[in-house]
């Protein structure tokens, strides 16, 4: 089955990532197929680098980055709720005069059209929120 | 295009968090997918639809306009929860656009038609 993931929360304050995460790993060891992850609302602080948890703890971002690099998953940070949040990478830095970025590997900036295509192109949306 | 039935619940008041407002953009761009888009409201997701918000006070950007127009975007399925509104003493009246009205049960069962719920 083709699965979509929408994570609506940030990391630590919310178990919604956490939660997502331990779902895309079942989903993905039970042999079937994730189209996209899509990052939004809060949900977009799963994508910042900057991320420095105390040594004891997991790495929410960097689970997800390596996940996606094992994978070759597809993870999409809603732009304008990225905007919001300081979510930054090269082409938004440029565009909006910023003097540093954050996003973190296996992650990209896009339109909310990419939720919606989620939508259209799984057999399931399932999301992770409040 | 692939068209399917969206359904964006709403769940929250309009302005204590950010879901509303981005729940909108999100129904605003299923619409220009030309997707068959609805949007249910209920627990305290029906004060979004209470009409005169005055958020000059809050210095945060009012949307109540949008919800009136949604008609543009080919939008006009919008449900509301008839338990919800009775619990917090609002009836249709007090909304700022047309709704349909419907126990939890009838809500449930379109939900069970949809092909994405989005929930916020």
């Amino acid at each position: 089955m083709k699965f979509s993931i929408l994570i609506n929360e940030g990391p630590y304050t919310h178990q919604a990532s956490d939660s997502a995460y331990q779902f895309a790993k079942s989903v993905l060891a039970k042999g079937h197929e994730i189209f996209r992850i899509f990052f939004y609302h809060d949900g977009v602080n799963n994508a910042t680098r900057l991320t420095t948890p105390p040594q004891d703890d997991r790495n929410i971002v960097n689970r997800w980055s390596k996940l996606a690099e094992e994978h070759k998953l597809d993870m999409v940070v809603c732009v304008a709720a990225a905007q919001r949040r300081g979510i930054v990478d090269e082409g938004e830095a440029k565009r909006n005069g910023k003097d540093a970025t954050n996003l973190a590997p296996g992650f990209r900036i896009s339109g909310l059209g990419q939720l919606i295509e989620a939508g259209i192109q799984a057999d399931r949306m399932v999301t992770f929120g409040d | 295009m692939t068209i399917k039935k969206f359904m964006m619940v709403n769940r929250k008041a309009p302005y204590g968090t950010v879901y509303a407002l981005e729940s909108l953009e999100v129904v605003l761009i299923a619409a220009a997918f030309e997707q068959d888009v609805s949007l249910a409201f209920l627990d305290d997701g029906v004060y979004q639809l209470k009409r005169g918000h005055q958020t000059k006070g809050i210095e945060m950007k009012g949307f109540e306009k949008t919800y009136g127009a949604l008609e543009d975007y080919d939008v006009s399925k919008l449900y509301v929860d008839q338990e919800s509104m009775a619990a917090r003493g609002l009836t249709a009246d007090d909304l700022c656009v047309p709704v349909e009205v419907m126990s939890r049960a009838e809500l449930g069962k379109l939900m069970e038609e949809q092909d994405v719920v989005l929930s916020f």
